[in-house]
């Protein structure tokens, strides 16, 4: 391995980490408010929801598919487990993630037996499950409380000085980086993810795998919809729209390629970060829109994949 | 029928290949047929305007979209792209509303443009490259455009609201862009040239296509056509709104394009069957709200509708 490719690798690796450092030293000595303990702990608050998505979509991502029903899973879990709530904190926890868990079996069963493009698939999945959503909380207009103390608890309760969905995705986070770097399972997510057909003859159970996937992204956004519903005390149901496309980005800045194979958990949740602490810089200026925020946030997007895509090629050359 | 496939075409079942190639036209003659049956008031002239209108800016931009997923593309920046020429044709209103036009499309053009490069030149993915511009052109059109904004040019009114024999002048546009479109696939250089290089890549690359420009080209039409969207959308409302103007578009475009029978995997196009595949989908939200059914039902049944689609039209191994 020439030192050009050792160093291109571990850019495309570890750039997303990297640029997060740059950023924080950046904020740290540009805005006096920056790094402030209650600053920082607002965007590792912020952030956590969207990174419980992220790690879901990373496994997706990395066995070459994609999941765009996170959004609606989020949302439909957030109001199913409000519903829940008033049957206990089990039933505010069970519902969702069942629910959850199932579009995702039924999604994973298409894609894996049909041969069908994820892409459809799980379109078909954001129109079914909001459509799903809106039938159980009667087109909308019904926001249900959450009326259980313990599971409320569970998403506004601190510890440290951070709220609990903190912790839950920094276990998550460690749980998903185990499974796919130390386990048999991880192993055939990379594998399907870089030749589906090699995988398939050196004995991988692909559509088991791609079944696994799909449940395991579903019920992770089922379970940050969950969360996020003890957080806000009540089933919102405008949310979760577009939350797909932030999870993509997020995997995508982290260095995890969308064509499968290659990619990682530390990634995803720096990508995840990146788009936190970006946002935050700009509300630190104060003077600039969310509009400009959005802006920012393409350019850097469109920065980043050209960079990889450099790195990549650099990799191949040599 | 404007399709042209690059594959020797494998034998398969008759119904399938049925199915296939005349499946979406069926179900809308179906789907009208039930409604001159069971829906009231179904053939008012009224409501065919209305349903044809709200219609429109779905076809404009799903004409691009299934040149571009020919390609083997995707492109999701469309709805951001027409939120960008909605604020630039309010901005610049004040010179006449035919300068506006062209500077709103060549707004588009240049969105287009640099999805375009990003895909064929740095050879990133279409998805993530208009991922970026999904993000970033729509923050864009909102620094430009903060806010909604009333205007007052008859002319550009009056290409929103008039119509030439009872036909309002959009869906006219509309018609005229799905036949020029149709000679684009089927009877030019270029249009054999995208199929080709949808169907397979490197051997387009080998026979010497000019791949990188015709794939440039490609991002720029899906641009330019969702940027003209943007601008009749905007005449309609007669408002600009960049901040909710064409949000969730590229889905309803792709669900056009993917009903339509017309393949992710890329080399085949079908303009016609996308018209058809947009219609469809119309028709069917229209049907189910005339029938009493809420908006939950419609987007579950549209899903239904996209995944029987997709199956029917698949390719077999």
């Amino acid at each position: 391995m020439t030192s050009r490719e050792q160093v291109s690798r571990v850019l495309q690796q570890h750039g997303a980490v990297m640029v997060l450092g740059v950023l924080v030293v950046f904020g740290s000595l540009a805005f006096d408010s920056f790094a402030t303990p209650g600053n920082a702990a607002s965007v590792v608050v912020s952030s956590s929801f969207l990174a419980i998505i992220a790690i879901g979509m990373t496994f997706v991502i990395i066995s070459g598919g994609i999941d765009l029903s996170v959004g609606s899973l989020f949302v439909l879990g957030g109001v199913l487990a409000a519903y829940g709530s008033r049957y206990g904190t089990l039933a505010a926890l069970l519902l969702p993630l069942a629910v959850c868990a199932a579009v995702g079996l039924a999604q994973g069963l298409i894609i894996a037996r049909t041969g069908m493009a994820p892409f459809i698939v799980t379109l078909a999945g954001l129109l079914g499950v909001r459509g799903l959503m809106l039938a159980v909380s009667d087109e909308g207009a019904t926001t249900y409380l959450v009326e259980d103390r313990a599971f409320a608890a569970l998403g506004q309760g601190e510890l440290f000085g951070l709220s609990h969905p903190v912790y839950v995705t920094a276990a998550l986070a460690l749980a998903a980086m185990v499974l796919l770097q130390r386990t048999g399972f991880g192993q055939n997510v990379y594998a399907i993810g870089g030749n589906e057909q090699a995988a398939a003859l050196m004995g991988v159970p692909v559509a088991r795998t791609k079944v696994y996937v799909y449940v395991m992204s579903a019920l992770l956004a089922g379970l940050a919809g969950a969360l996020n519903a003890a957080r806000l005390s009540s089933g919102v149901t405008i949310l979760g729209i577009g939350l797909e496309l932030d999870a993509i980005a997020a995997v995508v800045i982290g260095g995890t390629l969308l064509t499968g194979g290659a990619g990682g958990i530390t990634g995803t949740i720096a990508g995840v970060l990146l788009l936190g602490v970006i946002q935050s810089l700009i509300n630190q200026v104060g003077t600039l829109t969310s509009a400009f925020q959005q802006v920012v946030s393409g350019a850097f997007l469109a920065l980043v994949v050209v960079a990889q895509r450099l790195l990549s090629k650099a990799q191949r050359l040599s | 029928m404007a399709e042209l496939t690059v594959r020797a075409a494998a034998p398969k079942p008759r119904v399938y290949a049925w199915v296939q190639d005349y499946g979406v036209y069926a179900a809308v003659l179906a789907l009208l047929l039930f409604n001159v049956l069971f829906t009231p008031h179904f053939l008012d002239v009224a409501n065919f305007r209305t349903q044809l209108v709200q219609v429109t800016p779905i076809v404009i931009v799903s004409l691009g979209m299934a040149l571009v997923i020919g390609t083997q593309g995707i492109d999701l920046s469309v709805g951001s792209v027409m939120a960008l020429s909605a604020a630039l044709v309010v901005l610049y209103l004040g010179y006449g509303w035919v300068p506006a036009l062209a500077v709103a499309l060549a707004g588009g053009a240049l969105a287009g443009l640099a999805g375009g490069a990003l895909v064929a030149y740095i050879g990133v993915q279409p998805i993530v490259a208009t991922l970026a511009l999904l993000v970033g052109v729509r923050g864009l059109a909102n620094v430009l455009v903060p806010q909604l904004v009333e205007f007052r040019s008859p002319g550009l009114i009056a290409l929103g609201s008039s119509s030439v024999a009872g036909i309002p002048v959009i869906v006219l546009v509309a018609a005229a862009l799905t036949v020029v479109m149709v000679f684009l696939v089927r009877r030019t250089t270029f249009g054999r040239q995208v199929v080709a290089i949808g169907g397979n890549r490197p051997a387009s690359e080998l026979s010497g296509l000019p791949v990188k420009r015709v794939l440039l080209i490609v991002y720029v039409i899906s641009g330019l056509l969702a940027a003209l969207a943007g601008v009749l959308a905007t005449a309609r409302l007669q408002a600009s709104d960049p901040t909710s103007l064409g949000q969730f578009i590229e889905l309803s475009a792709i669900t056009a394009v993917v009903v339509g029978g017309t393949p992710l995997t890329g080399g085949r196009i079908r303009v016609v069957s996308t018209v058809m595949g947009a219609l469809l989908m119309q028709l069917l939200a229209a049907t189910l709200i005339k029938h009493n059914l809420p908006q939950s039902w419609t987007q579950m049944v549209q899903a239904v509708i996209i995944l029987a689609a997709v199956y029917a039209t698949r390719e077999r191994r």
